[in-house]
């Protein structure tokens, strides 16, 4: 018997989407459902983080609601992932930060910038926070204070993602298994390309009623290549400072800032996006439970971005202090939710995209 | 939905149904600029028919479809076609339905419509048919966008109520519309509305009290409403009005609309039971799908309209997932309690049976040598010991598919009136007239076939009408 209410809804789905499997040319899903003719807890799981939630498989069912079968995969999929984020927090205390989300993600980055204010006036030269000072930030908080802080937020989130990250694993896969090598690699590339945002090639149903749509894999991908973008800048950054000696402030065409500005731009555009469509959605196809946490996720990424390319472009003002202040306090706030918010669905899916392309090189039947 | 304004001028062309025969026919005569209203006597959700359940089109191809292996040349479609109607088929609509049906994948191409390759887990179809992608209601989704995107008007919970024809000729349709009655003029009629396969009352004339245990497989509302009244208005008929197509689907299913999901591919890997516990047809005649569609009217002769397959645990896993979990006891007795069966006959039934297999080589991909000798119902092949507990059991009911009792149409797709005149200016397409080319059995996907031609070729002829 599974434990929960949407484990048993979504293993009465699986059951009936095998009998039909009229969808099985939309995404990843109904391929790897059509390998197993049960669907153990750690299957159903797999399978959820598995969806990319496209919704075109909706107003493609004969037996969506009103048929007396019910069936809303995109709907029942997005609330069994997002209870499953709980059942592999860690640690297991933390759980319920996936609930309280926008509350738990607003309080962390208030806080934050709070904290950064408050220490750039206590351990700094208090007239630089209200001076220009020619876009020296390690004048306001120095280079190793900044890279030790968010160095060990990091480090702690790293080790949630891995301790996350293996207990999915093994629950989908058993307690002994480790990924494949080749699977890895297709992973990437699914993830990279959003194979499986596109509902078979028509799209996403992002714009509500039964029309495809490219536009939710489009923002996506502003979204994620913007969040890479800004990555690499950081990396960049901290490469140049530590092989080369070379500190900030950066030029304008040189690489962190060129990255970075790309970054924030897509930051801004991916996000705005993806909340337009949010709110165009047809409600039914998503967990509206736990709409703040995606809405909390890709705000914070939106505002990390806005505070960046301000910053940038001030950075020579007497408002760099306090953007700055600003900024490090969304980062920082972005940080502490990423184990604890949206930002997880990435990892899932990735491993879940891990364990599907296995299972099609194998060709197994898993009974 | 405001309600439009109907009774304002005559339409150009007046669709009853809403499936994918009104659809070609709708968004036809709409591309050639006319102004067209759809009458679909479902909901929004609902539309379409029997077009929601299906999932892919036969149609003859050069074999360069990405989605598809080929080539089907037309030649070969026509035997398929002969072998299964036995030859009841009108050879020139026949001929012309599979030389048209070269023109249906860029047609739907155009309009929007998407394949996938074939489905995995079922016949190989690769060959013969496209898939739509997502199934019929993906498909039927797209017609819609591209109709409603030419400006044809689509009026869901619209069901026509009576049709006014003068000699043969189509002046108007009342509908019942959120509450009203409203006359639909037109200067032309495309009835695309459907068999009648979901009216227990009408299939009780030919089948008795014991089509109140016959499942519907598709919509409730094929009701066979608008057939009746042309073939009242001095319509020609066309098929057997006393045959339907009927499968072997799970007794739980739903009495409408289970569609797909409620089959069940079971019944060569056991035997198959009635109510009093005995074998009843060789369930090893041929392969399935060939098989496939006797089984429906084996049930329906026998008493209470159910049949029980009964296998052991080395079978359970040989075909497609079930919806609905099988039955499971570890003992023949013991199921048959389960079942409601006499649990002395079951074990005797299927001891006799096990007594009489003769052992071979189990495949259940090619007509094999297991059989059974010594049984007054044989099972020729895949037949092995029902002995490795546990056991399973599956009810089974005739599951009905669509009826063959049609208008009869000529090669313009023109209803045929009775004395052999074609209506001026009335049109049918779909399963409403099906059965001008099959005339018996089935063939996968040549209903889509069928209303996808005629569906093209009535909005042509409605359209080439209301213009002159």
């Amino acid at each position: 018997m599974l434990a929960t209410e949407n484990l048993r809804e979504a293993d009465r789905l699986m059951t009936i989407c095998n009998a039909c499997r009229y969808c099985e040319g939309l995404c990843a899903v109904f391929p790897a459902m059509e390998m197993r003719r049960t669907f153990a807890a750690g299957d159903l799981n797999y399978l959820a983080n598995l969806c990319h939630q496209c919704g075109a498989c909706y107003p493609d069912c004969q037996y969506s609601p009103p048929h007396e079968f019910k069936v809303n995969i995109p709907g029942s999929l997005a609330k069994l992932r997002n209870e499953s984020y709980e059942t592999y927090a860690w640690p297991r205390a933390l759980s319920g930060l996936f609930n309280r989300n926008g509350v738990y993600v607003t309080l962390a980055t208030a806080l934050s910038v709070a904290a950064f204010i408050a220490g750039f006036v206590a351990w700094s030269d208090p007239s630089a926070l209200f001076s220009p000072v020619a876009g020296d930030f390690y004048r306001l908080m120095p280079h190793n204070a900044m890279a030790g802080l968010f160095g060990a937020v990091a480090l702690y989130c790293i080790l949630a993602f891995v301790m996350s990250l293996t207990a999915f694993w093994r629950d989908i896969n058993g307690p002994q298994s480790a990924p494949g090598v080749a699977g890895f690699f297709r992973a990437l590339g699914d993830t990279f390309h959003l194979t499986y945002l596109h509902g078979g090639g028509g799209g996403c149903t992002s714009e509500g009623g039964d029309a495809p749509s490219p536009s939710r894999r489009l923002f996506h991908h502003f979204t994620f290549y913007g969040f890479l973008f800004c990555f690499a800048a950081t990396s960049v950054a901290t490469l140049y400072h530590y092989a080369f000696g070379w500190r900030a402030p950066y030029a304008l065409v040189s690489a962190p800032v060129v990255l970075g500005t790309i970054g924030g731009i897509g930051l801004i555009v991916g996000p705005l996006g993806l909340l337009m469509l949010q709110a165009k959605r047809d409600p039914v196809l998503t967990d509206t439970a736990h709409r703040g946490m995606s809405t909390a996720f890709i705000l914070m990424l939106f505002l990390t971005g806005v505070t960046g390319l301000l910053l940038l472009a001030l950075r020579d003002t007497a408002a760099m202090g306090m953007l700055l202040a600003i900024h490090l306090g969304f980062v920082m706030g972005l940080f502490l939710s990423l184990p604890y918010g949206k930002f997880m669905h990435g990892l899932y899916r990735f491993l879940a995209l891990v364990k599907y392309a296995g299972e099609r090189r194998s060709g197994a039947f898993i009974e | 939905m405001t309600s439009p304004d109907l009774s304002r001028e005559p339409y150009d062309v007046v669709v009853l149904g809403g499936g994918n025969a009104a659809l070609c026919a709708a968004i036809t005569a709409a591309r050639s600029g006319r102004r067209v209203v759809v009458l679909e006597g479902a909901s929004h959700f609902y539309r379409g028919g029997n077009t929601r359940h299906t999932r892919n089109l036969r149609c003859s191809h050069d074999g360069t479809a990405p989605t598809m292996t080929g080539p089907y040349e037309q030649q070969e479609f026509l035997d398929d076609l002969y072998r299964v109607t036995g030859g009841q088929t009108d050879k020139t609509l026949a001929e012309m339905t599979i030389a048209r049906s070269r023109e249906l994948l860029p047609f739907m191409d155009e309009q929007g419509v998407r394949f996938q390759p074939p489905l995995g887990g079922t016949l190989s179809l690769g060959k013969t048919n496209a898939f739509f992608l997502g199934g019929g209601r993906g498909m039927l989704n797209a017609l819609y966008r591209r109709a409603e995107a030419l400006g044809v008007t689509c009026l869901y919970d619209a069901p026509v109520i009576r049709l006014q024809i003068e000699d043969g000729f189509f002046v108007s349709a009342t509908v019942k519309y959120q509450g009203r009655e409203i006359d639909v003029r037109g200067k032309a009629l495309v009835a695309a509305a459907g068999g009648f396969e979901a009216n227990i009352e009408w299939l009780k004339q030919y089948w008795g009290e014991a089509a109140d245990n016959f499942l519907i497989r598709g919509t409730p509302f094929n009701r066979g409403d608008v057939l009746k009244m042309l073939l009242d208005k001095g319509v020609a008929p066309v098929g057997d009005p006393t045959q339907c197509h009927a499968v072997a689907i799970d007794a739980r299913a739903p009495k409408f609309d289970g569609g797909i999901a409620t089959r069940l591919d079971s019944v060569v890997f056991g035997i198959m039971v009635n109510h009093d516990a005995q074998r009843f047809y060789d369930e090893g005649e041929d392969t399935w799908p060939k098989r496939y569609a006797i089984w429906g009217r084996l049930i329906a002769q026998q008493p209470g309209q159910i049949g029980y397959s009964i296998i052991d645990s080395r079978s359970i896993r040989l075909f497609m997932p079930s919806i609905f979990p099988a039955i499971e006891a570890q003992t023949i007795a013991e199921l048959a309690g389960k079942l409601g069966l006499d649990p002395a006959q079951l074990t005797k039934t299927v001891d006799d049976f096990n007594a009489a297999v003769r052992s071979g080589t189990f495949d259940h991909t090619v007509l094999d040598d297991c059989r059974t000798e010594g049984l007054s119902i044989p099972k020729s092949h895949w037949a092995r010991r029902i002995d490795t507990p546990p056991y399973y059991a599956y009810p089974l009911r005739p599951g009905i598919t669509f009826t063959y009792l049609g208008v009869k149409v000529n090669e313009e797709s023109r209803i045929m009136l009775e004395g052999g005149k074609p209506s001026g200016n009335m049109f049918a397409a779909g399963e409403i007239m099906a059965g001008n080319v099959l005339g018996k059995g089935y063939l996968a996907g040549i209903g889509m076939t069928i209303g996808a031609v005629f569906g093209r070729l009535a909005g042509e002829g409605a359209a080439k009408h209301a213009r002159n």
